[in-house]
């Protein structure tokens, strides 16, 4: 299939896809309902408290954040660097990294103490914070991707892609290494004192990213009757591959170099010994379950041209990738601060012990309201927009 | 420089002024706002662990009623500005207690991590959060060091004029700074510590090479909790 050749269709706005619409509706109104709750209550009724500041929300809202900037691989190779077969998926990548970034900041918002506060958030800022920053690269991710559709939308400005394109790339790179060190500048906390945080959340936002996008695109070519050919399919599960195997290498990377400074033994301990809860969400979720058993899928000789598999491994990626920002988030908070180092240290405030977090259901309805907001945001753009090809079937050989 | 020196005499004659002409209460905002605060002094803390009794919360307890910090019987939520620590060494079994509360360092990562600007450090070296920007998101939380700070869980009821706070925002140890401005010269937490006999806290002017604490900073000599981050802490510590 030529690119100028390419033609581009809306879904069809039938019974499922106002069905699907209204679901993912009511599940933002039950969310925010949820909200409300909580903003009437205050977080005492969640599970996050004065040791774990940061909960369920956030392991959500980072994950969509980080996949936001990864959904954008797909724009970025086909774009930057000129891959012809990817180039009919690039206003998809745009949409789907739109939707995701606004799901993630909408739970990030919701979460605040005082979200009612959002237009001091957005007036006031301390240019020394890197959370300032990040505000500024988030909607500015957006801008991004809003330019970058409206170039590829128009044929009069066709040679400009590129430079979108090369725009959109640096930009998400930027941001992903913002949202990095948002936990990498927290010099005081054991798990997070680490310059490698930036570089491994830009490899994980290529793996969650891709995966996601994956899965959007096989539903949405489903629910539109268009059948995605298997060449399209398996380039993904390949590039997907690569990207977890690189998560692995630098969470090991990560690990080993802690385990090489002896202050940091307690927390390298703390997640690697099998112990604790976040331990075991380690070796089974993250490494097991997120990243071999994919691995496994996408290059087993019997299962590597599997259509299921593929989508099984992409699945089993997002589950293992959340699962990676809870062992990051809120182990990261559960390990105790180290006020003496050497000494036991007890208090009234927990100090020296493991801080406990049993996440609330209110934290869990926040972070589903940002899922089905940013797939709202897809469905309706597919809905309105020409974003997906009418063909999405492998190209035939020339005759 | 000379409103520096009015300052400086309005507090020097607070103790013996004040005192007999202005009735508890109206400290309140005694704090002249024609005299701007200044970077001339530093307010500080210094702490003898020797002196602190493991079994002894009167500092806790002095902070909390004058903040009117409840306790709501959920430990994991309840606000607490300050501590009491127990610090035990493994090798010999040596134990030490101390008051633990935000350390008012002078290069705060609480400051440079609020998006807002809410957090903030006056020149005078007290940190406070300005409970008007603070939009709850809890990342100086993450920051600190010291653990000092408490986010409001709930809705609170009969909150003092003097320490206004709220659900939804961050709060931490003001080293009680409406006393500070009001001249008293002295925080809760020392007052209650003096009151108990144990004068294991001192308040004072770390910058004044004459206040009690600088002179005993200089004779004895202190050290502040986790040194190694570079804080420059103004709450010190001896005998640790
Ligand atoms: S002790 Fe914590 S809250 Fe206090 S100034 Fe330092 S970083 Fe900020
Ligand atoms: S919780 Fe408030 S004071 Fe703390 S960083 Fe956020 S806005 Fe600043």
């Amino acid at each position: 299939m030529s690119i100028a050749s390419v033609r581009y269709a809306t879904l069809d706005a039938g019974r499922s896809y106002w069905g699907l619409l209204a679901v993912l509706a009511g599940m933002t109104l039950v969310g925010l309902a949820g909200f409300l709750h909580l903003e009437h209550e205050g977080h005492w009724i969640t599970g996050m408290n004065n040791q774990v500041v940061w909960g369920i929300p956030h392991v959500f809202a980072v994950f969509l954040i980080v996949a936001a900037s990864g959904a954008l691989n797909v724009a970025s190779i086909a774009s930057v660097f000129g891959q012809v077969t990817y180039k009919p998926l690039a206003r998809l990548s745009g949409l789907l990294a739109a939707g995701l970034l606004i799901g993630g900041l909408a739970i990030l918002v919701l979460d605040l103490g005082r979200p009612d506060r959002l237009i001091v958030a957005m007036t006031y800022y301390n240019f020394k914070s890197i959370f300032a920053w990040n505000i500024f690269l988030y909607t500015g991710l957006l801008a991004v991707i809003a330019l970058y559709m409206f170039v590829l939308f128009q044929p009069a400005f066709a040679r400009w892609t590129r430079a979108a394109g090369i725009l959109a790339l640096l930009w998400r790179l930027v941001l992903t290494t913002g949202t990095g060190a948002i936990f990498g500048f927290l010099v005081a906390r054991q798990g997070y004192d680490a310059a490698i945080m930036a570089p491994l959340f830009i490899i994980m936002s290529f793996s969650f990213g891709t995966a996601v996008f994956m899965l959007v695109l096989t539903a949405a070519g489903r629910g539109s009757g268009r059948v995605l050919g298997d060449a399209l399919l398996f380039r993904l599960k390949n590039l997907l591959a690569i990207f977890v195997s690189a998560v692995l290498y630098f969470v090991l990377a990560y690990h080993i170099t802690n385990l090489y400074a002896t202050e940091h033994h307690g927390y390298e301990a703390f997640i690697l010994n099998f112990e604790s809860l976040y331990s075991k969400l380690f070796w089974i979720g993250q490494v097991g379950f997120g990243s071999l058993v994919p691995l496994a899928l996408f290059y087993a000789p019997r299962t590597r041209t599997c259509r299921i598999s593929t989508h099984v491994g992409a699945g089993l990626v997002i589950l293992g990738g959340l699962i990676q920002m809870y062992v990051i988030i809120i182990g990261g908070q559960a390990y105790p601060l180290v006020l003496f180092p050497g000494m036991e240290e007890s208090s009234s405030f927990y100090d020296g012990v493991i801080a406990s977090y049993v996440p609330s259901i209110w934290e869990f309805l926040l972070g589903f309201t940002g899922v089905a907001i940013g797939l709202i945001v897809v469905v309706a753009g597919l809905g309105a927009l020409g974003i997906l090809p009418e063909d999405l079937s492998d190209p035939k050989p020339a005759s | 420089m000379s409103l520096d020196l009015t300052r400086r005499e309005f507090l020097q004659g607070a103790g013996a002024a004040g005192a007999l002409t202005l009735a508890p209460g109206v400290f309140l905002y005694a704090k002249d706002p024609e005299v701007p605060v200044t970077d001339a002094v530093r307010w500080g803390l210094l702490v003898d662990t020797r002196l602190c009794q493991e079994d002894c919360d009167a500092c806790v307890e002095a902070c909390n009623e004058e903040h009117n910090l409840e306790d709501l019987g959920r430990p994991e939520t309840d606000a607490q500005w300050i501590r009491k620590l127990t610090v035990r060494d493994p090798l010999g079994g040596r134990t030490i207690s101390l008051p633990m509360m935000c350390q008012h360092c002078e290069n705060p990562p609480c400051v440079d991590v609020c998006p807002t600007g809410a957090s903030f450090r006056r020149i005078d070296g007290i940190v406070l959060v300005d409970k008007h920007t603070c939009i709850g998101c809890r990342y100086c939380m993450m920051a600190c060091p010291y653990k000092a700070r408490s986010f409001i869980h709930e809705n609170l009821t009969e909150q003092l004029p003097h320490a206004p706070r709220g659900k939804g925002c961050v709060e931490s140890c003001t080293m009680c700074v409406h006393k500070v401005d009001a001249g008293e010269n002295t925080t809760a937490c020392a007052e209650a510590c003096h009151k108990d006999g144990h004068q294991a806290i001192l308040f004072g002017d770390l910058n004044d090479p004459d206040s009690e604490i600088s002179k005993r900073i200089r004779e004895f000599g202190a050290t502040q909790i986790r040194a190694d981050l570079g804080l420059n802490t103004g709450v010190r510590y001896q005998n640790l």
